[in-house]
């Protein structure tokens, strides 16, 4: 299955997201120059962390109007499997294929720590090979996470199962206390509708090796892998 | 006419004026003496601190071969190398901390990846007043603390290279004139290191980066003289920082380096253009010809003088193949950076700098650079030193309760748990970190394509270096090793930054002299190389100067990252041993931070530093650890045995019981024994009987004591000593005292 990880200028999660393909999956995997007005040929995009374009404006604000962005929402509009992490979910929010926004922390302060995340839906393409309410330990690097949506979008989200992680305690609890930066009903990752775009703040390609800390997020490029293998890698339209 | 004004104004002594007078045998013109004033600042010309700094045996050895540049390279393994450095930024911050800040990381990245290597590591070594209190002074305290915290944060987190260790430490003479040392490390591969020269006359010499502005004109002449009262109007000499500008560079740089058709590369830092044409011409034997009106300007109106002098952020000189700036400028504009022409290499030794037809300034090159006067400055012994050291640190008054001193010295600011700072940072991207900031002594980093691992680490006690400059040079490098050595690496290689004061004051040049004789025996004692470094001078305010405070920046290398070892404790019954060979009469308590914290003093000599007994003891440590002995290891350091044994326990989130006995402390108080800081020593855990017996066996063979003290386990921390319970403190308490320290200081005020 060959993956995509897309480069804006500022991206800075992109290597890593790269080596955990090459080396920790062992799966195809190439850059894509925000510039390419296509993204055919790959099975999985990823947006990777960092500071597209700077961020001086708003978080993905302007990531989302460059070329490539265009190729990826119809990419995505086709069922394509499409994954942004930190600023990738950002600017999937921007770009409106993830619904919600993603603010200051509450406490405004840039958090870099190991978090836990209990797997609220793990009928997904990105959590298939993971269990309803397992804890995975993943960390979270930034200053902008704290996930807001009006209060239709949230009993939608609820509705549909489309809040795929959320962030809770060692036990599993999503309490307050376990909420790192204020996100709404404690929610650290969103799947659209037909649950081929997931956005998630924590970043699994930081935790896929042991010798890093944690090896819980290869559970979410495993599911990947899985699921492809099961539907081809599309995810059918409504 | 140029007055005397003028040139004094620019940092020239009248002496100076008449040598570059000399040299060009006529008057300067303005834009000539900025550059001339400008460069020959200590700042970028190292006058003072030249003559000291030849007591590095590498730095002599390399100077005389005249390999400075490359001296900075350490290797890997066959194929690659560790380049890293450090820098002061300690005046900008002081005025502006959070660009402060930034653009000190900003500068240090550039000077690591034009060398051709990738930025894999930031730390940072900061030093502040008091922030506890409702003073003026301790809120200006907090807002440079605040402000350099989140200006690191900000550009290192954008800039995508993880912050992954440093320190940070208070104390009243840094009031006003806070430290900021930042220190970067890089990967390069051994073949495809770049050099700094402009060779090939007829090269084409390309301005790559972000434009050139008014800011930062004169900023190394700033860093040159003291702070006073008129600083703040200085705050147009401070730098703005671009983190995302910097990212594009580095990957840029990078990939235009990786073509073959870059000649010879350097960043633009303190000095601008002025120093990246001058040395880079001065050190090939050639000359330079450039023209201001080529550069890439943001603001109009510019004078060639300005131009020279900006200190505009983000910005290189690379020369390239002649032919070949085409295709090395494709690579920058892919990027979307500008990437000009603005002159050529010339064979005349000449830096010539033109304005359209005009010449503006025309000098040899070597005359900015290698003409720059050397200054032996006097030096002599403080009066305070003989009073200071005089005192007895036995000679306080016993504390009544044990456990509440261990709390106070827990939430002490220089002690307390800096998560409210290495939580602002990244220091995880680039997924290199094994052990990252609190986890253990260093942080660990695996490097990709590469079987081998390294550690880093910063280190630095100003208050031991203010009572005993040379002792404190040598427990500043000794102390660095000894924490590189509990994550399991081997001490490899040093780079420092020296604080001082003015250096034209015969007893801070002693300060500075004798703390650099202490690194250098330290350095050598341990045979590893001092390998780049930064000297900051004039660190003080109208109240005075900051305690010396010379920091190293430590390199170990691991031959298997996965074997790290962190300092926490783990589980219960593991017994914990203390590796030691220390010999301090007073355990360590003077220039300690109990006699400071508790006592309100700063006096006593500082603890002992028996290199050849420190040496044993790392051996000792590092022996252990590649043995698969060790569960846990710790220096013991500021605040001695029990803030040592505390951290681990905080760490672990478990107790430990420990049994101590005067026997093994002869003629020491409690407070000796508890907080002293004598140096030598390191808290290992070990578990099981068969490992205990192999460690003592093996301390045994080092030549260093391994004492048996007690065992993990249960919710409390637990000292007694001869069977008498001195401290019973549950691990939650010191926990909260601990990681609270910090942030209920820094949330308070806002109330």
């Amino acid at each position: 299955m060959k993956f995509g990880v897309i480069r804006f200028p500022g991206s800075n999660c992109d290597q890593d997201a790269y080596f955990v393909v090459r080396d920790v999956l062992k799966q195809p995997v190439d850059y894509i120059w925000h510039q390419e007005t296509s993204v055919k040929g790959y099975d999985c995009i990823i947006l990777p962390g960092g500071f597209s374009y700077g961020d001086y404006l708003r978080t993905g604000a302007i990531a989302r109007f460059s070329p490539v962005m265009s190729a990826t929402q119809e990419f995505a509009e086709r069922g394509g499997l499409v994954i942004g992490i930190c600023n990738g979910f950002q600017v999937l929010c921007e770009a409106h294929l993830l619904p919600g926004a993603l603010i200051r922390n509450v406490g405004l302060k840039f958090r870099c720590r190991q978090v836990q995340l209990r797997v609220d839906n793990a009928d997904t393409p990105w959590t298939c090979a993971t269990t309803e309410g397992q804890v995975l330990t993943i960390p979270i690097a930034h200053g902008e996470g704290c996930y807001v949506a009006d209060a239709d979008t949230l009993a939608a989200l609820q509705a549909n199962r489309q809040i795929v992680f959320r962030y809770c305690d060692e036990s599993g609890a999503p309490d307050l206390a376990a909420n790192p930066n204020g996100s709404m009903l404690n929610i650290a990752g969103v799947c659209n509708p037909t649950f081929n775009v997931l956005g998630m703040m924590p970043h699994p390609e930081r935790a896929s090796e042991s010798i890093l800390g944690s090896a819980d997020g290869r559970r979410i490029f495993e599911s990947v892998l899985q699921s492809v293998q099961q539907t081809g890698g599309f995810v059918p339209a409504h | 006419m140029i007055s005397p004004e003028i040139y004094r104004e620019m940092g020239l002594s009248d002496l100076e004026y008449q040598q570059v007078e000399g040299i060009l045998g006529r008057e300067p013109t303005e834009t000539e003496l900025g550059m001339f004033a400008v460069m020959w600042s200590e700042h970028c010309g190292y006058k003072f601190s030249r003559p000291i700094l030849s007591l590095f045996k590498n730095y002599r050895e390399a100077q005389e071969q005249g390999a400075l540049e490359n001296a900075g390279v350490v290797p890997l393994d066959d194929k690659l190398g560790i380049v890293f450095k450090m820098e002061s930024h300690n005046h900008p911050s002081a005025v502006e901390p959070f660009q402060g800040a930034a653009t000190g990381v900003g500068g240090i990245l550039r000077d690591i990846f034009t060398m051709g290597a990738r930025p894999i590591a930031n730390l940072n070594s900061l030093r502040f007043g008091p922030i506890v209190g409702r003073s003026k002074e301790a809120a200006r305290n907090r807002y440079l603390f605040e402000g350099v915290v989140d200006g690191i944060a900000h550009y290192g987190n954008c800039v995508g290279v993880p912050t992954v260790a440093g320190e940070v430490m208070f104390h009243p003479s840094y009031s006003g004139n806070p430290l900021v040392n930042a220190m970067a490390v890089g990967v390069v591969e051994l073949q495809g290191i770049a050099s700094a020269r402009a060779d090939g006359p007829g090269n084409p010499v390309l301005y790559v980066g972000s434009s050139t502005g008014r800011d930062g004109i004169h900023g190394a002449t700033f860093a040159s003289v003291e702070l006073g009262p008129d600083s703040e109007s200085r705050r147009p000499n401070v730098q703005m920082g671009d983190p995302f500008m910097e990212k594009l560079l580095i990957e840029a740089t990078l990939e235009a380096l990786a073509t073959g058709d870059v000649v010879g590369i350097q960043d633009m830092g303190a000095a601008g253009l002025t120093c990246s044409t001058s040395e880079t011409a001065s050190k090939a034997g050639t000359g330079m010809e450039i023209d201001v009106l080529k550069v890439p300007r943001r603001e109009s109106g510019m004078t060639p003088y300005e131009v020279m002098l900006s200190e505009s952020q983000e910005r290189m000189l690379a020369i390239c193949r002649k032919g070949a700036e085409e295709r090395v400028a494709a690579v920058f504009r892919k990027w979307g950076l500008n990437a000009v022409v603005i002159g050529h290499v010339t064979d005349d030794g000449l830096v010539r700098v033109k304005e359209g037809d005009v010449i503006a300034a025309e000098m040899p090159a070597n005359a900015l650079t290698d003409l720059c006067p050397t200054y032996h400055l006097d030096a002599a012994e403080p009066e305070y030193i003989a009073r200071a050291q005089s005192v007895d640190p036995l000679s306080f008054e016993e504390p009544t309760n044990y456990a509440d001193v261990l709390v106070q010295l827990l939430s002490s600011p220089t002690i307390a748990d800096k998560n409210w700072v290495t939580e602002q940072y990244d220091s995880m991207v680039q997924t290199q970190t094994c052990l990252g900031p609190g986890a253990g002594d260093a942080a660990v980093l695996r490097i990709r394509g590469s079987k081998k691992g390294i550690a880093l680490k910063t280190d630095g006690n100003g208050r031991y270096c203010f009572l005993d400059p040379y002792t404190g040079g040598q427990i500043a490098v000794m102390e660095a090793a000894r924490n590189v050595v509990c994550v399991g690496a081997q001490p490899a290689a040093v780079t420092d930054c020296l604080n001082f004061g003015s250096p034209e004051r015969p007893t801070i040049f002693w300060q500075f002299q004798r703390a650099v004789e202490g690194i250098a025996a330290a350095t050598e004692a341990l045979g590893i190389p001092v390998v780049s470094g930064n000297v900051s001078f004039y660190n003080e305010t109208p109240e005075g100067a900051v305690y010396p405070t010379p920091v190293i920046g430590m390199l170990g290398i691991l031959d298997d990252p996965a074997r790290r070892c962190g300092l926490a404790f783990a589980e219960e019954g593991d017994s914990v041993v203390l590796l030691r060979a220390d010999s301090d009469p007073s355990g360590g308590l003077g220039g300690s931070e109990y006699l400071s914290v508790v006592h309100g003093v700063d006096a006593g000599p500082p603890p002992r530093m028996d290199m050849e007994a420190e040496i044993r003891v790392q051996k000792a440590a590092l022996w252990a650890i590649r043995q698969g002995l060790a569960v846990s290891a710790h220096d013991c350091s500021d605040g001695g045995l029990a803030v040592c044994l505390a951290e681990s326990a905080i760490a672990g989130n478990i107790g430990a019981s420990l049994l101590l006995r005067y026997d093994d402390w002869p003629g020491l108080p409690q407070s000796a024994i508890f907080f002293g800081e004598a140096q030598s020593r390191v808290i290992l855990t070990v578990r099981g009987e068969a490992r205990l017996k192999r460690l003592e066996r093996l301390a045994a063979e080092a030549g260093v004591r391994a004492q048996w003290i007690g065992t993990v386990g249960g919710d409390q921390l637990r000292l007694s000593i001869d069977g008498e319970p001195l401290i019973e403190e549950d691990v939650t308490a010191l926990r909260a005292a601990y990681l609270g320290a910090i942030p209920a200081i820094m949330t308070a005020r806002k109330g």
